[in-house]
């Protein structure tokens, strides 16, 4: 498996946010994590990168537990993330944007450089010298992916590509995620949008409340229309 | 015209080390939110080692060595202090930071006096620029013009670091997003170090290019300190071409303040930050701030007037404290009285930032206003006692209500920096104005009426006074204006979204806590029979906050146990060592490492846990207040 993770609890302050959340991603899949607003998805992905201070379990990526160490090291042994709120420094340009997240060459992932990203979000390499505050949403969405990219992650947690963003934009998405995929990179998405998971999914988690409660395939998910709408709102 | 050319360039040249300190801060503050008190100490560090490797080291090269192996030794010192001090207080709130670096500058400045002794060091000139050019009959010294053309060339220098460099666009992507940058995989802690180093070394280059102009001496830091401040906060916290513009704005108008009024020139510096303030809060090329963590502690519970019980308690203390002239000496009743009075100081101070959330770092100001108000009724109009109590504390509160207006347009370290600098500037002026301060000699001869002249009567009234300021300060904390205080100090655009003027209220305790002080600072006049610069200075400040900080930031009735219980340490201290400095700042240091919560503090968290045991009351009115802005 290329990610495991096991009973992962997690606390803001006094707040219990996540329950004995367990759930696993194969070499290659891409998984889709499928909830509605404020089940726990975003704090599930910020919990593994070990951006939430008070969690527990065990997060198991490439065989070796990486639930007690800090951020930095978790991403620079492969686990990308891309933070649904896109933060992209607003001050630095595209190109300084994707410098930041530059890292070197890994054996096991795909290699990313600026002009193969360029090719993969033409937008972007149109305007490598602006300022990331003066783009536009769906700009904003591509280059936060392109710089977590630009570490060459052999897996990528990608927190709600979709929100947001109009249906021309969430095509390249579809096509931009395909394409990592193809290129040998494991992915989380988290989706509030099913049609969009669907596109790109060979597997999903519902999550809600804090607890996982569905894990199946795709096709599973279709055939049982009742989970789909007690969990999802479509 | 030659020689306001002159002057000119004179104030361009001493821009260069202040340039050089204020982009340091700047500097590490943009990256680690820190606003590093220390960074005077460091200056002076810079300094001093630089005077003694220049002694040393003989001809050109020595000299040139000598500055550049100064700074960067200075730097290794700020990478130990960083890995040691303020890598465990970045998540702590902003008050205790300041608080902590404030401790590193007392204690270097007892270190300084013990290595280099307590004498200026005029240091060597500089090879190559020994001399003077003649500028149509007036002199330029040439080590002047390098320094003038030596800050661009730094602020180039910068720039490129800045915009070409990998750890550059590192930095600046940290500024705006530190977590961010940590998962993108970058090792914040390294880059935190690093940031320091530079700064650190920017502030050291500035003091060890100041030896051919200036004496090397131990109380250097203060003064480019608050000079600085000034500088950050006219050009911006966080903008090195802010800070060059404004160190240039400030030292050109010193060096012509000096020509219109020559006794007080700073009040031009102020008069320009002023306008600064109202035009542009942020700064001249600062970006205006989201609204930052404000709450003064690290969690406020929300407070409950006393019970029946313990207003008999506190009733028992003060009957007890009241029978103190029964028995003892006057010795021991002058010390009581001095606490007393520094029990009103330090209410009044608690008040402003525990309950306001506005955390003064120049509160003595209104202490020595209201002391220098007593002196001029006293002494100049020649008023009997009762009166000047009354009137002297308004000083203080005149003081309070033109400072305070433009204090409160800031908050957070710009509110602390802003206190902290007009402080100095009263401070300059009571020494500088010599025929109405009497300057450093003071004004002698304020002596209490006959009434109040036994140290047993004294002490009955500073005893009294300081009760009814308690009682009728923490009355005002469970008032409706103390509701409102609290609303803007937890959440200023909630309690505006619900019609409070936040800035009116915040300024209004602003005057309250000045006019309060002012109380203390006219108690204290008489009780010493004179007044001094001192008493509205730097270090008497920070006594108040290490003594609202020792009792507890957090709780109501924290200052009044602080006050007494750092009042009396400190003047055992002053009795029994030299270095009381020393042995203050790593006392301030410890407590904010080992216990922010402070002797009372500490205690109610103790006994909350004892009582978890027993039924809990609502489990959420016990836990932190989490800004959610």
């Amino acid at each position: 498996m290329k990610l495991t993770v096991q009973d992962l609890n997690s606390h803001y302050g006094p707040a219990h946010i996540l329950f004995d959340i367990g759930f696993e991603v194969g070499e290659g899949e891409v998984v889709a994590l499928l909830g509605r607003n404020g089940a726990g998805k975003s704090t599930t992905f910020r919990s593994i990168v070990g951006l939430v201070a008070q969690r527990s379990g065990r997060i198991m990526f490439e065989g070796k537990d990486v639930s007690a160490r800090p951020t930095h090291e978790i991403v620079r042994d492969g686990l990308g993330y891309v933070p649904e709120e896109r933060r992209i420094f607003t001050d630095l340009t595209v190109e300084e944007n994707l410098e930041v997240g530059r890292q070197p060459k890994r054996p096991n992932a795909p290699h990313w450089t600026r002009e193969k990203l360029f090719a993969l979000f033409p937008n972007l390499g149109e305007m490598k010298n602006r300022p990331g505050g003066r783009m536009s949403g769906g700009e904003q969405q591509m280059l936060t992916i392109a710089r977590t990219l630009m570490g060459n992650p052999s897996l990528v947690l990608l927190d709600e590509p979709s929100e947001g963003l109009s249906p021309k934009i969430v095509e390249q998405m579809v096509d931009a995620i395909l394409t990592m995929k193809k290129e040998g990179v494991s992915i989380v998405v988290s989706e509030q949008n099913l049609h969009f998971a669907r596109l790109i999914s060979d597997r999903a988690y519902i999550i809600e409340r804090g607890r996982i409660c569905f894990g199946g395939t795709m096709a599973e998910l279709d055939a049982r229309p009742d989970i789909r709408d007690a969990h999802l709102s479509l | 015209m030659a020689f306001y050319v002159v002057q000119f360039l004179t104030g361009l040249a001493s821009a260069a080390s202040l340039f050089l300190v204020a982009s340091g801060l700047s500097i590490i503050f943009g990256v680690t939110r820190i606003v590093n008190f220390a960074h005077g100490a460091f200056y002076m560090i810079g300094a001093y080692i630089a005077f003694t490797l220049t002694e040393r080291l003989s001809g050109a090269c020595g000299f040139w060595g000598a500055i550049v192996i100064a700074a960067f030794a200075v730097a290794l010192i700020g990478v130990i202090v960083e890995m040691v001090l303020l890598r465990r207080i970045y998540h702590a709130p902003e008050l205790f930071q300041l608080l902590a670096t404030f401790g590193l500058t007392l204690m270097v400045e007892d270190l300084v006096v013990l290595i280099w002794g307590p004498d200026d060091l005029v240091g060597r000139r500089a090879p190559g620029f020994k001399g003077a050019i003649d500028f149509f009959g007036q002199n330029i010294p040439s080590y002047d013009l390098f320094l003038i053309v030596l800050s661009p060339v730094v602020l180039g220098i910068l720039w490129l670091l800045f915009q070409r460099t990998r750890w550059g666009v590192l930095v600046r992507a940290a500024t705006q997003d530190r977590d961010m940058v940590a998962a993108l995989g970058v090792n914040q802690k390294w880059l935190f170090t690093s940031v320091f180093a530079v700064g650190v070394f920017l502030a050291a280059l500035g003091g060890a290019l100041q030896i051919p102009r200036d004496a090397v001496h131990h109380a250097m830091d203060l003064r480019i300190i608050v000079e600085v401040f000034v500088v950050v906060v006219i050009g911006g916290l966080g903008s090195i071409v802010g800070a060059f513009v404004a160190a240039v704005l400030v030292s050109e108008l010193n060096a012509f303040g000096i020509l219109i009024f020559p006794k007080i020139s700073i009040i031009l510096v102020f008069l320009v930050m002023a306008v600064v303030l109202i035009v542009r809060p942020w700064g001249l090329f600062g970006k205006p701030e989201a609204a930052a963590r404000k709450t003064p502690g690290l969690t406020v519970n929300p407070w409950r007037p006393l019970t029946s019980n313990e207003r008999l308690a506190a009733l028992a203390a003060l009957v007890i404290a009241a029978t103190l002239p029964l028995f003892a000496g006057n010795y021991v009743l002058t010390v009581g009285s001095e606490i007393a009075i520094f029990v009103i100081f330090a209410v009044s101070l608690h008040f402003l930032m525990s309950v306001g959330g506005l955390a003064s770092f120049g509160h003595a100001a209104y202490f020595g206003l209201g002391a220098y108000g007593v002196a001029f009724l006293a002494k100049i109009a020649g008023l009997p006692m009762i009166v000047c109590l009354l009137l002297g504390p308004l000083l203080g509160c005149m003081g309070a209500a033109v400072f305070g207006f433009f204090a409160v347009q800031l908050s957070g370290v710009y509110f602390a920096m802003l206190t902290l600098a007009f402080a100095q500037i009263v401070w300059s002026i009571a020494f500088q104005w010599v025929s109405v301060t009497g300057g450093d000699n003071g004004i002698l001869g304020v002596w209490p009426s006959s009434w109040a002249a036994s140290p047993g009567h004294f002490y009955w009234l500073a005893l009294g006074v300081a009760a009814l300021v308690t009682v009728a300060l923490r009355a005002m904390v469970f008032s409706p204006f103390g509701y409102a205080l609290r609303a803007t100090r937890d959440s200023p655009l909630r309690s505006e979204a619900v019609g409070i003027n936040a800035k009116r209220i915040q300024w209004t305790a602003f005057v309250i806590a000045g006019t309060t002080a002012g109380i203390g600072g006219a108690l204290f006049a008489y009780l010493k029979g004179s007044v001094f610069p001192d008493n509205l200075g730097i270090s008497l400040s920070v006594d108040a906050l290490v003594m609202v900080l020792l009792g507890g930031v957090e709780t109501v009735s924290g200052a009044v146990i602080g006050a007494i219980v750092y009042k009396a340490l400190n003047i055992w201290l002053v009795s029994q060592t030299d270095l009381s400095k020393l042995v203050l700042g790593g006392f301030i240091v410890l407590i904010v490492v080992v216990f922010p919560k402070g002797i009372v503090g500490t205690l109610e968290m103790l006994a909350q846990r004892r009582r978890k045991t027993s039924p809990p009351g609502s489990p959420l009115l016990a836990k932190p207040i989490e800004s959610v802005e």
